[in-house]
């Protein structure tokens, strides 16, 4: 699709052994501490600048299994390259692009990538197929344990596959890390939806152990009338990666958000063809949860922010969308916090529109019967343990706080990966 | 502004910048556009016997974006015909009369050779003659270049023959491939040489390379020692210069010595100027930018001096000299420690890594409440850059601890961060030499030296 394939070129084989060797090599680097899954990243850096991608790949893959992923999706601002030592005063060393180089050899090649562990009798179910569940399922046929994925939808990575606007991800690198991961042993089902087509009694009576990595769901009602002319954002990007002509896109388009979702919403319609895209925030720029170099890029885009506007009504004619009826915001610092947004009165307005995307978050993971919760998402303790012994769960279900993140969701799957091993084996971790 | 012009021997040059006897004065086109750039003379590429040369001459060694720190080479003596060569000096000089030209010779080590060469460079009209005793390859096998430079009784004689028919001063150019370079700088002044110049190339392999296990370069699948030049020799050469600067037989001859190896900005220049040069041969850095770097050569050296009050080239000249000695009259009470400058302090931790693992350990990782920690001791289920900038710890000097080894100093990143301050160690001052008179027994023996230790304080971690 136009205007939708990754965006930034790989490094060249020059490039990246010029940017490698930037840096600095620092001991106990800040860019390791800031990586959620803690990559050695000084030291795989250093093998790039020696021609050492195969040992490269291997430093990226000892501590994150879906590596390709992370080295485009990643905020990197917020993360490694925010804390690179050489930020202060230069431009920090292009990590994410780096350990993409350094990937891309490795799905190439077919070197360095993980190997599976001695089998050890034991089998485990993981839930989900998506980066915290492939990276839990990797981490634990790394140390020779039987997994078998269960995933609902036809195809495996989650959101990476589903979710991730192509211009940071294309299809096939989420797709070729799940192959990875199938080549390491682990067997994925698709089609079978956990809940339905399989019971958690049935997982924890026929496995060793059982991992949840469900995510999230679709984005919740807005509870206005017409809602059911709303297009799904998690809907609309997912179809931009899937269906051959993309989604269908209007001229004039809203999206109802100020997430990072919601600016992929924006960029996608955009690039599809829109004429004008606006999105809708009930606050200001100050409280968009979007990282900010995200609020650059959308800017540069050319897609228009309405601040303090919410949405009261979908205007409908001839059973057409036409616009949206809003109404001004003002931000009220009533406690401490966030300040709350209030109507003001007799403010509202229509804005003309002939598509409307909501992307608003995602609905919490759904209830099951036994497992605890904390405020709707799963609770669980250090060891990534729920209330039900032997029931493991990670990535976007259990982040009741902080933000949602595929790399989190990587280090979930790699700390359960732990936990479980350690349960079973009793003595390693 | 300062007066640049030298006098070297006899040869009158308005700047100390010469081409270094080299490619980039093969020929007189090349010579004449660097003359145009502003080069103050020029070393003519060695003229001689017939040769022929090979391709791929040239192997460089880089280092990281760095290209060429140094380069290396089989390319032989000029392969130009000698009459194109003498006829094209000749046009030169005569559209230069300012500009110093030199003519490098080397030929066959017998004196009608010798005698032959030398007058016809004279019948050009060059400035002086350059004796190439240094080439280190292919011309050597064949009992030339550095098989001469590398046995003084060589140099010497043939210094001498070429002193019988020379009227034009004559600079004996040595090679660093010898274990004492003072040895035929001695004999090139008993043979009557006006002038020395140091350094040649230094033999060197430059490398493998790793996908076809040939030497670089290779000439069809073979590969050999070559001569090796650029930024990277300047310490050699500074060091050669060093032992001719302090011999006292030369010092007192009053020879110039006109140095190379390495020169690629004014900053190196100015280091060949305080160690006793007087002029100055560039070529690695003119091969890999062009003849335009010597605009920054004269304007950076003159401002330079301008700033430090020097007048003319003789008024620096040799000028860091006398502060060369030898271990046995260092004071052994100097005391210097490292100081970090925390508000500089990018904290990459190179200096703990560095002392930590490889000096002497007095380098502390320090945490925001003041406690020293050890490195990866942060909080596993941290990340972000907020979490990872905020508590990182800081390195710290533990100054009692400190040798003052400089390593830190020098694996720092950030300039003027960490700074070697001289501290007061508060012993008498004494150099191992008096120490070593006076107390024999120390010098000599662990149990006197730890009595010694423990009578001046001075603690070993």
């Amino acid at each position: 699709m136009n205007g939708l394939t990754e965006s930034l070129p790989p490094l060249s084989a020059h490039e990246a052994a010029v940017e490698a060797s930037r840096c600095l090599f620092c001991y106990d680097a800040p860019c390791t501490h800031a990586c959620p899954t803690h990559i050695d990243i000084a030291q795989f850096i250093k093998k790039i600048s020696t021609g050492n991608l195969t040992g490269s790949a291997r430093t990226i893959f000892d501590s994150n299994l879906l590596g390709a992923t992370c080295a485009r999706v990643c905020p990197v601002q917020e993360l490694c390259e925010g804390a690179c030592v050489l930020g202060s005063e230069h431009k920090p060393i292009a990590i994410g692009r780096l350990q993409r180089h350094a990937m891309d050899h490795a799905y190439q090649t077919g070197q360095g990538l993980a190997i599976a562990g001695t089998p050890t009798g034991f089998h485990v179910a993981v839930v989900g197929a998506g980066p915290a569940g492939l990276s839990c399922a990797g981490e634990l046929a790394k140390r020779g344990h039987a997994v078998t994925i269960y995933e609902k939808r036809d195809l495996g990575g989650g959101l990476s596959t589903y979710g991730i606007i192509a211009l940071r991800e294309p299809v096939g690198v989420a797709l070729a890390e799940v192959e990875m991961i199938r080549n390491l042993g682990v067997r994925l089902q698709t089609g079978v939806e956990f809940g339905c087509d399989i019971s958690l009694d049935t997982l924890i009576g026929d496995h060793s152990a059982v991992f949840l990595s469900l995510g999230l769901g679709k984005t919740p009602a807005l509870g206005i009338p017409g809602e059911e002319h709303l297009v799904d954002g998690i809907e609309f990007i997912e179809q931009s990666k899937t269906a051959p002509a993309g989604p269908p896109v209007g001229r004039e388009v809203l999206v109802i958000g100020a997430g990072n979702t919601a600016i992929d919403c924006a960029t996608i319609a955009k690039r599809l063809g829109a004429a004008r895209v606006t999105m809708i925030y009930r606050r200001t720029a100050a409280e968009m949860t979007a990282y900010a170099h995200e609020y650059a890029f959308i800017q540069n885009e050319g897609v228009q922010l309405e601040f303090l506007t919410q949405p009261v009504a979908v205007v409908i004619e001839d059973g057409r969308v036409t616009g949206l009826r809003c109404r001004r915001m003002s931000l009220v610092q009533t406690g401490p916090g966030r300040p709350t947004p209030e109507p003001i009165p007799g403010s509202e307005f229509i804005i003309p529109a002939d598509q409307i995307v909501k992307a608003i978050g995602q609905e919490k993971p759904p209830a099951f019967n036994g497992i605890e919760t904390d405020r709707g998402f799963l609770r669980v303790n250090d060891s990534l343990e729920t209330s039900v012994a032997g029931v493991y769960a990670g990535g976007d279900c259990i982040r009741a706080r902080g933000s949602a993140s595929t790399v989190m969701a990587v280090q979930d799957g790699k700390r359960a990966a732990a936990a479980i091993d350690k349960a079973l084996t009793g003595t390693r971790s | 502004m300062a007066d640049l012009s030298i006098n070297f021997a006899g040869i009158k040059s308005p700047n100390p910048f010469w081409l270094a006897s080299a490619p980039p004065a093969n020929s007189g086109a090349q010579v004449h556009r660097a003359f145009e750039a502003g080069w103050g003379g020029a070393v003519w590429k060695t003229i001689g016997g017939p040769v022929l040369n090979v391709s791929n001459r040239y192997g460089a060694w880089h280092s990281g974006s760095q290209r060429m720190l140094a380069i290396n080479n089989i390319e032989l003596i000029s392969d130009r015909p000698l009459e194109i060569n003498l006829a094209e000096i000749r046009d030169l000089k005569r559209n230069w009369p300012d500009r110093a030209v030199i003519v490098s010779a080397m030929v066959e080590s017998k004196p009608e050779a010798w005698r032959t060469i030398v007058r016809q460079i004279e019948d050009t009209g060059a400035d002086g003659l350059e004796l190439n005793y240094g080439c280190p390859h292919g011309m050597s096998e064949r009992g030339m270049g550095a098989a001469v430079g590398q046995v003084p009784e060589y140099c010497q004689q043939i210094t001498a023959w070429v002193k019988e028919v020379s009227k034009l001063p004559v600079i004996v150019k040595l090679t660093p491939n010898v274990t004492n370079i003072v040895l035929p700088a001695r004999a090139a002044l008993a043979g009557g040489a006006d002038a020395l110049s140091l350094i040649n190339t230094v033999n060197s392999i430059i490398g493998i390379d790793l996908d076809t296990l040939e030497l670089t370069p290779s000439v069809g699948g073979k590969g050999g020692h070559g001569g090796y030049a650029g930024p990277a020799v300047k310490p050699i050469a500074l060091n050669l210069l060093v032992a001719l600067a302090t011999d006292p037989e030369l010092a007192k001859s009053g020879l110039p010595i006109s140095g190379m190896g390495g020169i690629a900005t004014w900053r190196d220049a100015a280091e060949f100027l305080l160690l006793g040069a007087t002029s100055l041969q560039v070529c690695t850095t003119v091969m890999h930018y062009g003849f335009r770097v010597v605009e920054d050569l004269i304007d950076g050296l003159s401002n330079w001096m301008d700033e430090k009050g020097f007048r003319t080239i003789e008024d620096l000249r040799g000028k860091s000299v006398h502060r060369i000695s030898d271990f046995g009259n260092f004071d052994l009470s100097f005391r210097a420690v490292a100081r970090i400058d925390q508000n500089r302090c990018i904290k990459c931790n190179l200096c703990y890594v560095a002392c930590n693992d490889t000096a002497h350990q007095c380098i502390d990782l320090i945490d925001s409440t003041g406690k020293p920690v050890q490195p990866h001791a942060w909080d596993l289920a941290s990340n972000g850059k907020h979490e990872a900038t905020g508590t990182r710890p800081r390195p710290e000097v533990r100054e009692a601890d400190c040798v003052g080894c400089r390593l830190c100093y020098n694996v720092c990143p950030v300039e003027k961060c960490i700074e070697m301050v001289e501290v007061p160690s508060g012993r008498e001052s004494i150099t191992w030499a008096q120490l070593a008179q006076a107390e024999p027994a120390v010098a000599e023996d662990w149990d006197a030296m730890k009595k010694y230790r423990d009578e001046q304080c001075i603690h070993i971690h």
